[in-house]
């Protein structure tokens, strides 16, 4: 006999069926139907706390009156898209299209995750390969700056995206600031950093960037050294190593860290966006 | 000869190349920080030492009205010298501090109990009841803390509403009519002694409640997994009922999963910027506002970018010995397990 199970003392039919074994493993712990009823309304209950505020808006959203209902309104009562109509046609008071916002807000996020992974590698690899005497210096060097509040960093990275400006002296003279500026009076500004999406896709690397190559420096530490070793033997240098071994091997990582950069970069946060004035450049909020 | 065999120059130069590639590999990276990181952090330590306002923003640095006020800005925050309502800089952090300690003692727990009723073999419909439970992480955090305000509305709210039904379940008459956001009078006087917390801080609680511990039970639920089960049914044949199994097998095998989770929703609820700010905007007369609201509004509002470099820079240590205690505190019990 592999386990022991207790025997079904009682006669009564409903305390029987009540103590039906749910669990459909065999041999594991049972599940008495009543346990497995009590779990399930506990389970619920959950859901239910999960679900109101989701429900919440969920309602708010197909319904098409204008202001705040009076009383709780959870299961939608009517589906009116007219919300949804409006969202898509006009969502700020800044005459940009709902497509143009997605637009923006895929382009910065996709850009911003490729770019800050690209960088990431190389300096992960350097952490986690490589002997060297600045190693631990270096890399407190490069975690520092997440512990920087994001505010705290606004104000001077405005001020020097404002410096960089590419202006239109007329007669067809193009001065690119900060090392030529035109005459003054002359020269109308044809792009500012500050207030193009370039700018704003910047400042987000400044935080994607640390917190990639903590990432990728973790995952690169599971990658077991003989492979390299034996590539190395074979007469690889450390370059052959790192695009043809170390790379397609950390592929996964790279997926996942794109992923989580494109994912916290999608949401935006207030410090970010509102360095560009040009309504063009919103985003999502 | 006294010149260098050319074997001898070949290995010199094999040598440096070794020698400076991890430097070139870090170079991309480094320039890119060098440029969007190092340079705003050492321009806000000069701007602290300064009285910055908004007519330097022209010229920055090279502007002419910039006088050096010494370790004023510095002085001003640790002294309330500031012109800002209801600022006690000890108060603040402590506020802070209690905040995170007590959210994430909430969080942990609850999701562990979450994942270990989840994880019960035979549960029916398991799988639908975890994919439910993650939706919480991913609904904007703006739109979370406007729900929730919209929920804590003193006329309208939902929770007003819901506990008017509970009331009058009970024979009670009025409608209950709790001003969750705008309360000054705190519930439990003593607590925090220089900083009474007052109903907005619960508000602000649950709500964070509600969005912090579907991340734990996440974290949980894949410990869990790892825990085989052969543990489980020795300690079934030896006897132990299902608290004791609990309480003594999957409680210190979660642990080393448990602890950087905690260490990391420690962190995010000390920084939270989007739920106090969007929900209460610092709770009334700013008794809620925590160190990161107190910056941005010393930046976007009141605009002393002098006062709000030095904050920042006060922050930045802050945050950098609560960063070096978790770490040491997660090495030390790293070996422990091991």
């Amino acid at each position: 006999m592999a386990t022991y199970t207790k025997p079904n003392k009682s006669n009564n039919p409903i305390i029987r069926f009540l103590n039906i074994n749910t669990s459909r493993e065999v041999g594991g712990r049972e599940l008495p139907l009543w346990r497995q009823i009590a779990l399930q309304i506990l389970c619920l209950v959950i859901a239910a706390e999960v679900m109101f505020p989701i429900m919440y808006i969920v309602t708010l959203s197909l319904s098409s009156r204008e202001t705040r209902p009076s009383s709780l309104e959870l299961i939608p009562q009517e589906i009116s898209l007219t919300a949804f109509k409006q969202v898509i046609d006009r969502p700020t008071a800044n005459p940009v299209t709902f497509s143009e916002l997605l637009r923006n807000s895929f382009l910065l996020s996709v850009g911003v995750g490729l770019v800050s992974l690209l960088i990431a590698i190389l300096a992960a690899y350097a952490f986690s390969r490589f002997k060297f005497k600045m190693r631990q210096v270096l890399m407190v060097l490069v975690f520092v700056p997440l512990l920087m509040p994001a505010i705290g960093l606004a104000t001077p990275l405005y001020l020097m995206m404002n410096s960089i400006r590419i202006a239109d002296c007329g007669g067809g003279a193009i001065a690119i600031s900060p090392f030529a500026t035109c005459a003054v009076g002359l020269g109308k500004v044809m792009f500012n950093l500050r207030d193009s999406l370039i700018g704003v896709g910047i400042a987000m690397v400044s935080t994607a960037l640390p917190f990639a190559v903590w990432n990728l420096k973790g995952y690169l530490d599971t990658i077991p050294k003989e492979l390299e070793e034996a590539a190395a033997i074979d007469g690889a240098d450390a370059n052959q190593i790192f695009f043809q071994i170390v790379l397609p091997l950390a592929l996964p990582q790279l997926a996942v860290t794109f992923f989580l950069g494109f994912i916290g970069n999608w949401q935006g946060l207030p410090s970010r966006g509102s360095s560009s004035q040009s309504p063009n450049h919103t985003r999502f909020r | 000869m006294a010149s260098i065999s050319l074997i001898e120059r070949e290995k010199k130069k094999a040598d440096f190349r070794k020698a400076i590639t991890p430097y070139l590999y870090l170079v991309p990276a480094f320039l890119v920080m060098a440029f969007i990181t190092f340079y705003p952090l050492i321009y806000q330590v000069i701007v602290s030492f300064t009285d910055f306002q908004t007519k330097d923003l022209l010229k920055g640095l090279a502007s002419e009205n910039l006088n050096s006020v010494g370790v004023k800005n510095y002085v001003d925050i640790f002294t309330g010298g500031l012109p800002v309502q209801n600022f006690d800089f000890f108060r603040v952090l402590t506020y802070n501090l209690w905040w995170a300690v007590t959210n994430v003692a909430i969080h942990v727990p609850t999701g562990i109990v979450i994942a270990v009723l989840l994880n019960t073999p035979g549960l029916w419909m398991k799988r639908i009841y975890r994919s439910l439970y993650i939706l919480p992480i991913v609904v904007p955090p703006l739109v979370v803390a406007t729900v929730w305000r919209n929920i804590f509305d003193a006329q309208y709210g939902a929770m007003n509403q819901f506990l008017t039904s509970a009331s009058m379940f009970f024979g009670a008459l009025d409608p209950v009519r709790i001003r969750w956001l705008e309360d000054f009078t705190a519930p439990i006087p003593w607590l925090l002694p220089n900083g009474p917390l007052t109903l907005a801080y619960y508000a602000m609680m649950i709500a964070n409640f509600w969005l912090g511990w579907p991340f734990m039970a996440l974290v949980a639920t894949g410990a869990l997994q790892s825990i085989p089960k052969d543990l489980y049914e020795a300690a079934s044949i030896d006897g132990a009922s299902g608290y004791q199994q609990f309480r003594k097998i999957t409680v210190p095998l979660l642990r080393p999963a448990m602890i950087p989770a905690t260490i990391y929703g420690f962190t995010l609820s000390f920084n939270l910027f989007n739920i106090v700010y969007f929900m209460t905007g610092g709770g009334p007369a700013r008794s809620n506002e925590i160190l990161v609201t107190f910056a941005y509004d010393l930046v976007r509002n009141l605009r002393l970018f002098g006062a709000a470099a030095a904050f920042s820079v006060i922050i930045f240590f802050v945050a950098l010995t609560l960063f070096l205690i978790t770490n040491r505190l997660t090495r030390a019990t790293e070996n422990i397990v091991e």
